[in-house]
């Protein structure tokens, strides 16, 4: 998905209406990325790509939503205004401004703000995707961001992030938890932490 | 510690994923058949649930008309006319009565103008001004056959073609172009005329048009047959 996007940004590498303004901050304009990081081969080989894989995605996110809602398991994810204040007694206990740790469930407030957070970032790739796609079917989805050519900003912003957060996670999974690894695919945990169980 | 399978496995899944991309892989003789069926499927999620043959294209004004407008074509010099006076629009295929239009008459026919956003595949989007005739209007003129399902548009663009489904092409807003920004169509954008719609992706609009035919099959395209997305509804 990445990579085809990535060859198809190459196509017209910036945001705004031919003769600019530009959207910026875009480090990319006018540079395409390196050929190991794209596939497809050409523009028509990225989209059949990108629209073959966008269903996977789709309906793997659709999936993994309902069975939140379905199971209930959304409760110990979803970050709300009450673990505002426990966030910040974690952030106090990581900067070792506070010695014990606070008592938590099955993810701590500042997990399950970087857990909403991501699945956010999710379904905003998925529906600045959309704007893109149909901007004229979907013509108030496309307004929403602000016009094509800012879906398109935002699709792509998104999209990084996404990106960001994951190498990041799973550098965090290889320093300090491997095992968590493994409970990421299957589901099921045997590590040395017995609150993730 | 690091779990050795764990890594091994994720190893493995980057190094084809970096080997499919280091190809510039189109999918090859294995994935790309399974690509384009999954296009034709998209083609008719396009038509069947995104498409709405009631739904206009929001206009601007012209104030926000972008200054300069990318043209292309494909053959290797401009194609021009060498006798533009004799240049006739052929409408044939699935019709009750086959026409033969000039210019004039196609101008006699019913005006449409309007300020839209262009979308091109590869990204880029610009607002332009267009004044023509609906195809539908022409479809009236010739009383096209109930059998018709496609159109099919031929250009003097090197063989340039393009097939689209009869809904789109019946869309109030899908136009034959004869003007520009209230001007006549220039040669750079298909002179003297050529195929428009804000309901498509740039490559569908044939330029330099000679021929509309009404079809029972699917017609191929240009772009189309090489393996860009057939139905291009934006």
């Amino acid at each position: 998905m990445i990579a085809s996007g990535l060859q198809i940004y190459g196509a017209y590498a910036r945001f705004g209406e031919r003769g600019g303004p530009y959207y910026a901050p875009n480090p990319f304009q006018d540079h395409g990325f390196p050929a190991w990081s794209r596939l497809g081969g050409w523009l028509a080989g990225a989209l059949n790509w990108h629209f073959t894989l966008m269903w996977p995605l789709i309906v793997g996110g659709l999936l993994y939503l309902s069975y939140l809602v379905a199971s209930g398991e959304w409760r110990s994810l979803l970050f709300r205004p009450r673990d505002i204040r426990g966030a910040i007694e974690m952030q106090k206990y990581y900067l070792r401004l506070r010695k014990d740790h606070p008592p938590q469930g099955k993810h701590n407030p500042l997990q399950k703000l970087a857990y909403s957070f991501i699945i956010l970032m999710g379904v905003l790739s998925v529906i600045t995707g959309f704007a893109i796609y149909k901007p004229t079917q979907l013509t108030w989805l496309t307004a929403l961001f602000g016009g094509f050519q800012a879906a398109r900003y935002w699709h792509f912003w998104a999209v990084w992030i996404f990106t960001g957060f994951l190498v990041v996670h799973v550098l965090l999974v290889f320093i300090v938890d491997p095992a968590s690894l493994r409970a990421m695919i299957s589901g099921w945990y045997r590590g040395r932490f017995p609150s993730h169980d | 510690m690091i779990d050795r399978r764990a890594l091994l496995r994720l190893a493995a899944g980057a190094g084809t994923a970096s080997l499919v991309a280091a190809c510039g892989w189109d999918g090859g003789n294995a994935v790309r058949p399974l690509l384009l069926d999954v296009s034709r499927f998209n083609d008719w999620v396009g038509e069947k649930i995104f498409f709405s043959k009631s739904r206009l294209a929001p206009q601007y004004d012209i104030a926000q008309r972008t200054v300069s407008v990318p043209s292309y074509f494909i053959s290797p010099m401009m194609p021009v006319l060498p006798n533009p006076s004799a240049w006739r629009l052929q409408v044939g295929g699935l019709v009750r009565e086959p026409q033969s239009l000039s210019i004039e008459q196609l101008q006699a026919l019913p005006r449409t103008t309007y300020t839209v956003k262009h979308h091109c595949v590869e990204g880029w989007s610009a607002i332009v001004t267009w004044h023509g005739v609906p195809v539908s209007a022409v479809a009236e003129r010739c009383g096209m056959l109930p059998q018709a399902r496609y159109v099919r548009f031929d250009s003097f663009d090197s063989g340039y073609s393009n097939g689209w489904d009869l809904a789109s092409a019946m869309h109030p807003q899908t136009i034959l172009a004869y003007g520009m920004n209230d001007n006549p169509l220039p040669p750079t954008h298909g002179a003297p005329l050529r195929l428009y719609s804000p309901t498509k992706l740039g490559y569908k609009m044939t330029k330099y048009l000679v021929s509309l035919t009404f079809t029972a099959e699917r017609p191929g395209g240009y772009w189309e047959d090489q393996g860009y997305p057939w139905f291009a509804g934006v």
